[in-house]
């Protein structure tokens, strides 16, 4: 079997480390390009310690994105707000990005890094699937991903991804691309989701390998499954209210109201998240997008709810 | 921040490790396993920075197994620590060194049981106890105190548990559940998890 991916391909001498990688993507050259003999023969490669392009500005990290798997599938949630320091660089980025018809992506760190890393995944995904007839795993993604990054660690490359897609049978091999897929995004939020009676009557898998997944992969080189994921600097506050009421057997609109609530709270006590949110639900239909909700109304909502309390 | 703890008797070792993923001061995981299966008979414990430890265990776990898939046999414990060791002091003084600390567990048919510490900075000891992490410094009088050669399984299990005890009592960091194991010449074998609450 071909190797596509170079991995083991090229010979190196023990003391480095095997940066073989599927990418051959253009770096420029860097001020003052370190003499190294063998790194000549590889297509690119990552930049050495020593030698960094100065940054025009400091990049900053803020952000909430969450991602928990219930008995209805899958829910990602993240705010809007791209912050770079104190400014708001733009207050309504999409933080989560669909990489095919059952898997999206939510993100967190350097931006540009997230955009980037997102478009190679998706292209690596979509070649893996041309070239071998059937749909990569998302476990196999996430290592797919870490091995991707693993050569920029050490680097100032900052990205944290969560995976949250749904593994299909090994039966069912079509994955058909994001822009073909069935999965509607919707207009109106109550009518959200394609088939949700399905989702309900499907019980989670008892087989290991299909099923609902989250995979939290990180360009330290941190790839972790699990059931629930919160990245970024709101990340705290967004634990705090989902590990009190997050239960298996929550209904989708349950989850939904849990995810929205906890990226509500991260971002009314993190300056750095805040704007609107996004919410995706993945289920073995594939994945389905929420209209985007101003945060601002959640806050009123809030607001209200406490007179009510405090009157009542 | 992680534990590891290795104790090996006349003809088993055991070991533990914590179950915490941590990044920054959030524990992402509650249940992680850090232990990688290198062969039947034996494992690997590895910490340190997020992706080297995956990364490095990984590596030397396949490598083992090609070992064994080319020449027929499957490496001695002695043979992979040795191994193991040589692949951290060459990447050392690279520009890319690994930054983990490992406990290798192995039952060898011919020489019994075997223990080896190795650190980052790749040296390598077989010990008869050991163990990795702030942990370490509350548990090492212990087992200095009551480690016996001749501990039985029970015994050794105890001894892990006065372990565990201690450090629910001291360390800051709240360790609330611990993967336990056993090599013997059967194997590896499961044993039930240490949590909070269970003595």
């Amino acid at each position: 079997m071909t190797d596509y991916y170079n991995f083991g391909l090229r010979r190196l001498k023990k003391s480095r480390r095997n940066s073989g990688i599927p990418l051959h993507f253009f770096i420029p050259t860097l001020p003052n390009p370190a003499p190294s003999n063998n790194r000549s023969l590889f297509p690119y490669s990552p930049a050495n310690q020593s030698v960094t392009v100065r940054r025009p500005f400091p990049l900053s990290h803020g952000t909430t994105t969450l991602g928990f798997i219930f008995q209805g599938g899958v829910i990602a949630a993240a705010d809007t707000r791209a912050s770079a320091g104190g400014l708001v660089a733009c207050p309504e980025v999409h933080k989560i990005t669909p990489i095919h018809s059952h898997l999206v992506v939510t993100s967190s760190g350097s931006g540009a890094d997230c955009m980037l890393w997102e478009r190679i995944l998706t292209r690596e995904i979509r070649l893996y699937q041309l070239r071998h007839r059937r749909c990569l795993s998302i476990r196999g993604t996430a290592k797919l991903l870490s091995f991707m990054l693993h050569p920029f660690k050490g680097t100032e490359v900052c990205v944290a991804l969560t995976l949250c897609g749904w593994d299909k049978d090994a039966g069912n091999t079509d994955c058909t691309k994001m822009s073909e897929d069935l999965s509607s995004t919707t207009d109106d939020s109550s009518s959200a989701v394609c088939s949700s009676q399905d989702v309900t009557a499907m019980a989670h898998s008892a087989s290991p390998s299909s099923g609902p997944k989250l995979i939290y992969v990180c360009s330290d080189g941190a790839r972790l499954q699990g059931d629930i994921f919160s990245v970024g600097s709101g990340s705290p506050y967004a634990y705090g209210v989902l590990d009190r009421d997050l239960r298996w057997s929550l209904s989708k609109e349950e989850a939904i109201s849990l995810a929205r609530e906890a990226v509500f709270r991260a971002t009314h006590r993190d300056a750095y998240s805040g704007n609107n949110v996004d919410l995706f639900h993945v289920t073995a239909q594939g994945w389905s997008q929420r209209k985007r909700e101003d945060l601002k109304e959640e806050y009123y909502r809030d607001m209200k709810r406490k007179t009510n309390i405090v009157e009542g | 921040m992680e534990y590891l703890i290795g104790i090996q008797g006349p003809d088993f070792v055991l070991v533990a490790a914590d179950n915490v993923a941590a990044s920054s001061i959030i524990q992402m995981k509650h249940d992680y396993d850090k232990m990688f299966k290198l062969s039947e008979k034996i494992l690997l414990l590895c910490v340190g920075e997020a992706g080297d430890t995956v990364q490095f265990a990984e590596y030397i776990q396949k490598n083992v197994q090609l070992y064994k898939m080319r020449n027929g046999y499957e490496l001695s414990p002695s043979a992979a620590a040795n191994f193991t060791r040589k692949n951290l002091a060459d990447y050392l003084r690279s520009r890319t060194p690994y930054h983990v600390n490992l406990l290798l567990a192995g039952y060898d048919d011919a020489d019994g049981p075997g223990l080896y510490y190795m650190d980052y900075l790749s040296s390598l000891a077989k010990a008869p106890f050991a163990a990795h992490g702030y942990g370490a410094f509350l548990t090492l009088s212990i087992l200095d105190r009551h480690y016996r050669p001749d501990l039985t399984r029970d015994e050794a299990l105890d001894l892990l548990k006065k372990c565990v005890e201690e450090l629910r009592k001291r360390f800051i960091l709240n360790l609330h559940s611990f993967t336990v194991r056993l090599i013997d010449k059967e194997g590896i074998h499961d044993l039930e998890k240490l949590t909070a609450g269970a003595k």
